[in-house]
């Protein structure tokens, strides 16, 4: 396999402890927006072993701000991978049987082409330049790879918020390669609630003087303060009230009284604002403006004449569907209309709403509830996919 | 996790209406179970009969415990979800001991036959000796194993007798298949199919539909 070229200021992409595909001119990925990329670089990492059969693959898809350092450690950050709590050997995505591909999304930062790779054309990072893609570019980026490793079919598609809306596209339009689904917080469109706040975070990168027209690599600048705004704002709606009353209340930071100024006086401000610093390490600013903007633009239904259902037509992938009560970004009635596209196409479908007060956050976070629907669901799916051990 | 008493209705203790209507079921059909519970029935079919089992229930811990199993069970709720369901896209829909909970039988019982070839429905006889007894000479609505819990706690909204039942299913236009009556114990009161006795003696019934 290819190893790109250095080129990533984020993360040294072609030094990542992960496989690397490289497609040529001749192999160029067809956006929606009618242009194509190519060169293309996929970065990707995988967990256990493909069975002789290559019928017990699982692609996971990541959200906003993951990457494919799914399980284990995270190589850069030393952190345990976004999904840690989730897959490993023995876990309810048991690497020990199952195996495990994730790789970055298109337009992400993390070694797999996006605004920090190189624009084969004028030999600097793409930056803007780089055409916008969406949710079904990055799977069919996806898609390519899995003709690349020779899977045939995938024993399931599963990810949460944005990498829920991958697992539905993955569903809808490639029924026939996916056994099952399981599409978690997340929605066969984006609302326009969701859209504002994307927005809200894409003006504040944008209002950041060091932005610089999306150049600023060229600068030798970043757009720090702009993307931790963004970061800022985004992270109070992957939250609940309840949950940062719980965590925090008003209570306030290392002080005893306010200071009748605009230091970080409580704890909240505080916790958000180290929540947007660390962000900045770890993610490119252009990347954020196209992967928000993939969200944004996508809708399920535009692509099946206006009808949901007709996405799910003659399918015969079995799904599970899971929400969480305190999810205000993708709430149950969003993952309910998934639901009812699905019972009207007479669907296998299974549908759990997960009571906990952790907001859009869940999906990553330590909710046994989820833990054993994720291990019901897969290993009655294993069952009727014929998977042993 | 373990903590089933959300479950809407609360199940009788003896369930032997499920193996009654695990008779009714052809072998290999496609079935849903409209008021799950914890995935009994539904499991019954699977194993029993090789059914592509589905189900809906309202409670958290109910579709969690079927969905851990690995039944196909959505959250929903039968006076609403329904609907979502396209015409005879089922070979059963089957309500065993949740119509009298549902807000608009008679609307449900339309929706199961519409997207049901067959409806097959199981429910407590309102009508009861024991029942009417305890009304009519005791004064208090009734209590018994089969009905366990007090008026201003049921989930029991919508109570009907074998009688009252047979008239909805005249109303909605359903033909009856086959209706069997039973008493407390499971056992069969064969026989008394269309006749008063069945509606007095009966503790519960299941009806057989399609339309």
């Amino acid at each position: 396999m290819h190893k790109p070229s250095k080129s990533d200021p984020i993360a040294d992409a072609g030094s990542l402890p992960c496989d690397y595909v490289h497609f040529g001119d001749d192999t160029p990925l067809k956006l929606d927006s009618g242009m194509e990329l190519a060169p293309l670089t996929l970065a990707y990492q995988t967990y256990g072993t493909l069975n002789a059969n290559k019928t017990n693959a699982i692609m996971v898809c990541h959200a906003l701000t993951g990457d494919q350092f799914c399980a284990g450690t995270h190589p850069i950050t030393g952190k345990p991978g976004w999904w840690e709590m989730l897959i490993g050997p023995g876990k309810p995505v048991d690497t020990d049987k199952y195996f495990v591909i994730c790789s970055n999304v298109i337009g992400g930062c993390m070694g797999t082409t996006g605004p920090t790779s190189l624009n084969p054309v004028t030999d600097k990072p793409y930056g803007h330049a780089l055409p916008v893609v969406t949710i079904a570019d990055m799977v069919r980026a996806q898609v390519m790879l899995i003709d690349h490793l020779e899977i045939p079919d995938l024993f399931c598609v599963m990810g949460g918020s944005m990498g829920g809306m991958q697992v539905l596209d993955w569903a809808a339009k490639y029924t026939d390669r996916v056994f099952s689904a399981m599409p978690i917080a997340t929605a066969t469109k984006h609302s326009a609630q969701n859209i504002a706040f994307h927005e809200v975070g894409r003006q504040a990168v944008l209002a950041d003087p060091n932005w610089h027209g999306g150049d600023y690599t060229e600068h030798q600048t970043s757009p720090h303060k702009g993307l931790a705004v963004a970061r800022m704002a985004a992270h109070i709606t992957y939250l609940s009230e309840a949950a940062l009353h719980r965590k925090f209340g008003r209570n306030l930071q290392d002080r005893d009284a306010v200071t009748f100024g605009f230091d970080a006086d409580f704890q909240v401000e505080s916790y958000l604002r180290y929540q947007g610093s660390t962000f900045v390490d770890r993610f490119d600013a252009n990347s954020y403006l196209y992967l928000t903007r993939a969200m944004d633009y996508f809708d399920l239904a535009a692509d099946f004449g206006g009808q949901t259902i007709n996405a799910f037509a003659e399918t015969k992938t079995r799904f599970c569907i899971v929400s969480f009560t305190s999810d205000w970004l993708f709430p149950t009635s969003e993952n309910r209309q998934i639901v009812r596209a699905l019972n009207g196409a007479a669907a296998d479908v299974s549908f759990v709403e997960i009571e906990t007060d952790k907001g859009h956050d869940s999906f990553l976070l330590d909710v046994p509830e989820l833990f054993e629907t994720v291990t019901g669901f897969l290993n009655s799916a294993a069952r009727q996919r014929g998977l042993t051990g | 996790m373990d903590d089933l008493s959300q479950l809407t209705p609360k199940p009788p203790r003896d369930r032997s209406d499920l193996q009654l209507i695990c008779n009714m079921v052809a072998e290999g059909s496609k079935v849903l179970d409209v008021g799950c519970g914890d995935g009994s029935l539904l499991k019954m079919l699977a194993d029993r009969k090789n059914v592509a089992a589905r189900g809906v229930e309202l409670s958290q811990a109910g579709v969690n415990r079927c969905v851990a199993q690995g039944l196909s069970v959505v959250q929903g709720d039968a006076d609403t979800d329904l609907e979502t369901y396209p015409n005879k896209s089922f070979d059963y829909v089957i309500m065993s001991h949740t119509i009298q909970a549902t807000d608009r039988p008679k609307t449900v019982l339309s929706e199961m036959l519409r997207i049901g070839r067959h409806a097959i429905v199981s429910f407590p006889n309102f009508a009861h000796w024991l029942v009417r007894y305890q009304i009519a000479l005791k004064g208090h609505m009734p209590l018994s194993e089969n009905l366990p819990i007090p008026w201003y706690e049921t989930p029991n909204v919508h109570f009907c007798s074998i009688k009252d039942f047979r008239g909805l299913a005249d109303e909605v236009g359903a033909t009856v298949e086959q209706e069997i009556a039973f008493d407390g114990e499971g056992r069969q009161l064969a026989g008394w199919r269309g006749g008063t006795l069945a509606n007095l003696m009966a503790e519960r019934a299941v009806f057989l539909l399609s339309k």
